[in-house]
């Protein structure tokens, strides 16, 4: 099996180069394949992988390809690792993704054929990038991928790269991932210094005899890395203006993959933040308050995919809620539903979008129930799935993570389930406005609704099944014993920090309630929603606390003016004054010294043949003396 | 006869000699200053050759020998050299109608 791991990789990479180089000569319905292919390619291999990872008495792989930097004491081998969480996150990207690329056949079909194989190129590195981060044995190698899929999302975003707004989308995207990656890198140092390696297999062998403290410090900077990538408060606003991308792009990088980097990193380091209870206790409130914000501004935007944006963000707040409350099966489930509903949703409004013809206002919709029949239904589970209703796959992963919150503190639990409260609203407040009520758009638009071709609707109809079922891997032990199968697959690589958190201690009857409570609130906000918008949508500006809603509590501003505005002051205070009256100075200073200095030596050589023997017997006398008299001291 | 004398004689000869390529201007007297450097270093060695083989004449007959050959090698070196020099300054004096050093300072510009 070793043999093959390379594989994986290897075929977006190729896929990659064939569409990046080709693309002026390549057909599209050919970049189409090739993109598409590599994929399908790639996902077959996962799935020969995994089955081979079921099997019993399965020891975790590391491949080694070659020595990627050996230098002294350190070496850092170019590895993979092959385990429960490197193939889970791999069958992800690859399943969730030959479904998108699927999808954006036809989604693009309108670009030009040199663009549209540009796009199949991104795609194909982005996969590329996150599948080397999920597989490398060692931080640095998830790094290599951690920025390639930074760089892929910079692309992707500004993939419309004439529109001003798009690019500067793209580079906010770009500098937010940046600063997270930082603390990313500084804790990879660390690493080095303090365990000589940073290959998982020996990081995490010498975790338990090592400080707290130190393990806190390398925990927290590895989060900052996660805040960035997985769009945590205080670098959660590039995700919303990333939706500048194509559609298909916002489902893979901002729902299904990318985002869960984060997440991926936390849970495969699980035993190092198992060990510093300071760094989950911040991990968990980050997440809890991330979650509620997140929540908040998504209640009242009217964008159909900035609603979908911040609910993602709210989502993996969640996601870091039950890694900081060491819940990491349930962080990893909620990651592989929410890849499944959160991809079903953005494909849903990429299809309406399509549909209105590049409209993205959900007050100007309404009524596309009739008109959009499959997408309708899709949404409409995936928007049970998000809510989580049972028996819809959100359910059961947001239960088992706000059951393990409930364990920690009352208090989180309490403000999760507001939180799930509104996810549950602003979903069907979208989903009300957007296919109930009367049609709002102008009657040309209306004339040519139509439902997508099946390119679309095949995956729409693919993923609504993973969204509905996908719950039943993890079906808590108090409603069947014995029967949360991904728990038990996973077991191997949680088994350490169960042992060092102990036995779970909630009663059956207490999760009962608790389970009861959260479904029973997301229902009510569930019915609340669909009476009250399918109605009488929103369509006015709104007030009060809503304008502060919908202008997403001001962060943004915020941001403008305590970092953006005097970082700019200082660039054009070093612009104007630095660079012009200091360093022009100095530049200009040696330039003259040197001329003022020849035009003085010019004057020596005076063309007198008499002058120069002068100086020439003056020299040799001086090299007498010296020869004479300064030797002897 | 005691060597300074022979010491104090090719010091002067060479100060001459140097005083005179600094202070003079005609290019033909500057060549002949230098002939006269020549050869104060000539005497010089010859002076010290010949002290040397009468003082170690006993052990070693060919003492102080290669001080008179240098000599012979010196003075093959300043015919070449005048010989050169004079055509130069038979050249400058055609294209310039004169000798002195000074006029010729384009080589300034």
């Amino acid at each position: 099996m070793s043999k093959i791991v390379y594989l994986v990789p290897l075929f977006p990479l190729i896929g990659f180069l064939l569409n990046g180089l080709l693309r002026k000569s390549l057909s599209k319905s050919l970049a189409g394949v090739i993109g598409c292919g590599v994929l399908l390619a790639s996902f077959v291999v996962s799935l020969v992988i995994f089955l081979d990872v079921r099997k019993e008495g399965f020891e975790p792989i590391i491949v080694n390809l070659f020595d990627f930097i050996h230098t002294g004491k350190i070496n850092i081998p170019f590895a993979f690792q092959v385990d429960q969480l490197s193939v889970l996150f791999m069958l992800i990207i690859t399943g969730v993704g030959f479904l998108i690329h699927l999808y954006s056949t036809s989604y693009m079909h309108e670009e030009s054929s040199q663009h549209y194989a540009r796009y199949f190129s991104y795609l194909n590195l982005f996969v590329f990038s996150m599948l080397l981060l999920v597989m490398g044995a060692n931080f640095v190698i998830m790094f290599i991928g951690w920025e390639g899929v930074g760089l892929c999302s910079y692309l992707l975003i500004g993939y419309w790269f004439k529109n001003i707004d798009y690019g500067n989308a793209a580079k906010k995207a770009f500098i937010m991932n940046r600063i997270g990656d930082v603390g990313f890198l500084i804790a990879i140092f660390w690493m080095f210094s303090q365990f000589g390696s940073a290959n998982f297999v020996e990081v995490f062998s010498k975790t338990p005899s090592t400080s707290t403290s130190i393990l806190t410090g390398i925990t927290l900077l590895l989060f900052v890395g996660a805040t960035g990538k997985s769009a945590q408060i205080p670098l959660y606003t590039w995700l919303p203006d990333a939706m500048a991308g194509p559609t298909p792009v916002s489902a893979l990088i901002h729902a299904a993959t990318m985002v869960t980097a984060g997440i991926y990193m936390i849970a495969r380091a699980n035993i190092m933040y198992t060990l510093a209870p300071t760094t989950q206790t911040v991990v968990a409130v980050i997440g809890l308050a991330t979650a509620i914000l997140a929540a908040t501004i998504a209640i009242k935007q009217n964008d159909i995919k900035k609603v979908l944006a911040y609910s993602t963000v709210s989502q993996l707040g969640y996601m870091f809620l039950g890694l900081g409350v060491g819940a990491y099966t349930g962080a990893v489930f909620h990651v592989m539903t929410h890849a499944f509903f959160k991809a079903l949703l953005f494909l849903g409004a990429g299809s309406v979008i399509h549909a209105m013809h590049g409209e993205q206002d959900i007050r100007k919709m309404g009524d596309l129930k009739k008109h959009l029949p499959i997408t309708h239904i899709t949404f409409l589970l995936a928007c049970f799935a998000i809510a989580g209703i049972p028996p819809f796959s959100g359910f059961f992963s947001k239960d088992e993570i706000l059951a393990a919150a409930y364990e920690k503190s009352p208090a989180y639990y309490i403000i999760g389930v507001a939180g799930a409260m509104m996810t549950a609203f602003y979903m069907f407040r979208l989903y009300a406005t957007t296919f109930l009520g009367s049609f709002r758009g102008t009657s040309q638009q209306k004339n040519a609704l139509h439902e997508s071709p099946a390119a679309i609707t095949i995956p729409l109809i693919i993923l609504a099944i993973l969204a509905v079922i996908g719950g039943f891997v993890g079906i808590p032990e108090v409603i069947k014993p014995n029967s949360h199968l991904l728990g038990e697959y996973l077991n191997p690589i949680f088994s350490l920090s169960a042992k060092v958190q102990g036995p779970h201690e909630v009663h059956a009857s207490t999760e009962w309630m608790l389970m009861a409570v959260s479904a029973g609130l997301a229902l009510i906000a569930v019915i609340f929603a669909w009476g009250r918008f399918s109605k009488n949508p929103e369509l006015g500006e709104p007030q009060g606390l809503g304008k502060i809603l919908a202008n997403k509590w001001y962060v943004d501003e915020l941001y403008e003016a305590i970092i953006v505005r005097p970082i700019n002051a200082l660039a054009k205070f070093f612009n104007n004054v630095m660079e012009k009256s200091i360093i022009d100075w100095i530049v200009n200073g040696v330039g003259r010294l040197v001329q003022y200095g020849s035009r003085q030596i010019r004057l020596l050589q005076s063309g007198q043949v008499g002058g120069y023997v002068l100086l020439m017997v003056i020299g040799l006398v001086l090299l007498f003396i010296v020869q004479l008299f300064l030797k002897k001291m | 006869m005691p060597i300074n004398y022979y010491i104090f004689l090719s010091i002067a000869l060479f100060c001459i000699g140097v005083a005179g390529v600094l202070t003079r201007r005609n290019a033909i007297i500057i060549f002949m200053c230098i002939e006269l450097m020549l050869n104060a270093v000539n005497l010089l060695l010859v002076a010290f050759s010949k002290m040397h083989h009468a003082a170690m004449q006993v052990t070693n007959p060919n003492a102080g020998i290669d001080g008179q050959i240098f000599v012979f090698f010196i003075m093959v070196v300043a015919a070449a050299e005048v010989s050169v020099g004079l055509a130069i300054i038979s050249m400058m004096y055609r294209n310039t109608h004169s000798v002195d050093v000074n006029f010729l300072n384009r080589l300034k510009h």
